[in-house]
């Protein structure tokens, strides 16, 4: 079966056609919805966001000129709006990350079942990287964006992007190390 | 069994993670299992990428979806929008891939195989006129081949009137024939048959041959 392409209804959506609109929005909204979730861990801000991530696709699809891909321009956008808001709330974030250290050191029933399954561990230690390193493992892993595309969608220089992937995959065996699974690297 | 040099170990290191989801260049990805196969250690290492890579996936995967809200909300904004003026935005490049995209696979497989088979004939047709203008040797100006300077065998012919210009292209190229002068008075053209002088009787068999061509409507020979 045909599927028309990202770069199609973004055409589409640029001559105001609502139903492209749909298509686009079912086709991605889940998963720009989880990186924005991931950066900002509010589900109600990640809805808000997203609505408004789609809205600057609807206004700004004309200016669209396919030098990346439909998905790594959404996740800049999704980006943008999500540091934004971080911005605006800086308060919150910082109670979110002295919440995060408390979890941390505490071994609560949760933990304790946690320790037992290395792969939900690991999931445990993702979490609580920070708002930078869980946004480069998502953007590579989840997102599948290469080099070039994460450097675009951060806005940082393609070496960058290799050093800070490999300063957060570091930070996140420090981190188990800390739970007690030794990696052995680095 | 091998191992890296540090270097080149760090380099290669550095791209696991690219490697583990295949978003590496195919020639990145060839350096990357090469490496792997030649270093335990770091194969040791790409064990651990693979996991990190699942471990995300799965955590994403738990994170839900957004309630029908979102896209009521974006809609709502949507419809409070100013219409816009729909030319205006639609970019000339989106119009082209949106065509091409209308067509199936395989419409455009012949679609393509058509227009190779016509840049084909085209090709084949200018370089027989160019092989047969060639052949003639000798001496020409850089300004213009020799069209008429009185050496060869010579008919007059006047073409059929229904005969487009592509059939009387055709004609000339499939008899090896070329235009010497004219249009003359009742449209005659002067074409020469052969390089060199023929004998009547040979000369007379060409003209009676040319003569059965739909695209002919008079022929006679000619000095």
């Amino acid at each position: 079966m045909q599927t028309t392409s990202d770069e199609v209804l973004i055409a589409r959506i640029a001559g105001g056609d609502r139903l492209a609109m749909q298509v686009l929005f079912a086709r991605h909204h889940v998963r720009v919805y989880r990186f924005v979730l991931r950066l900002v861990r509010n589900e109600a801000t990640a809805e808000d966001l997203i609505s408004e991530v789609f809205l600057d696709v609807w206004r700004q699809a004309g200016k669209f000129e396919g030098r990346s891909a439909v998905t790594t321009w959404m996740l800049s956008i999704a980006r943008f709006k999500a540091l934004s808001q971080l911005r605006r709330r800086p308060e919150e974030e910082l109670d979110d990350e002295t919440a995060e250290r408390i979890e941390d050191q505490s071994d609560d029933p949760e933990t304790a079942l946690a320790k037992k399954d290395k792969g939900a561990l690991l999931r445990q230690c993702l979490t609580a990287l920070s708002a930078e390193h869980r946004e480069i493992i998502d953007l590579v892993y989840y997102h599948e964006k290469s080099v070039e595309e994460v450097a675009g969608i951060v806005g940082i220089p393609e070496a960058t992007v290799k050093t800070r992937m490999f300063y957060a995959r570091k930070k996140l065996s420090e981190l188990l190390k800390e739970q007690g699974i030794d990696r052995g690297w680095p | 069994m091998n191992t890296l040099n540090k270097e080149t170990q760090s380099d290669i290191e550095e791209l696991l993670p690219w490697h583990a989801a295949g978003t590496l260049s195919r020639r990145d990805a060839q350096r990357v299992e090469e490496a792997l196969a030649s270093d335990p250690e770091l194969a040791r290492r790409y064990a651990l990428v693979r996991d990190e890579f699942g471990e995300t996936i799965h955590l994403n995967e738990t994170l839900g979806a957004p309630s029908a809200r979102a896209m009521e909300n974006l809609f709502a904004k949507i419809d409070a929008e100013p219409a816009r003026r729909q030319a205006m935005t639609f970019n000339f490049s989106a119009r082209v891939a949106e065509f091409f995209a209308s067509f199936s696979p395989r419409t455009l497989a012949f679609a393509g195989s058509a227009a190779v088979l016509a840049i084909l004939l085209q090709a084949g047709i200018i370089a027989s006129v160019v092989i047969k203008d060639k052949s003639s040797g000798g001496y020409e100006t850089a300004s213009a081949p020799s069209s008429d300077p009185g050496v060869g065998a010579f008919t007059l012919i006047r073409f059929a009137p229904q005969a487009t210009q592509d059939d009387v292209t055709k004609f000339l190229v499939a008899n090896k024939l070329s235009i010497a002068s004219g249009p003359m008075a009742g449209g005659l053209y002067k074409v020469r048959v052969a390089v060199t002088g023929l004998p009547k009787a040979e000369l007379a068999n060409i003209v009676k041959k040319l003569q059965e061509d739909k695209v002919v409507g008079f022929i006679a020979t000619t000095e």
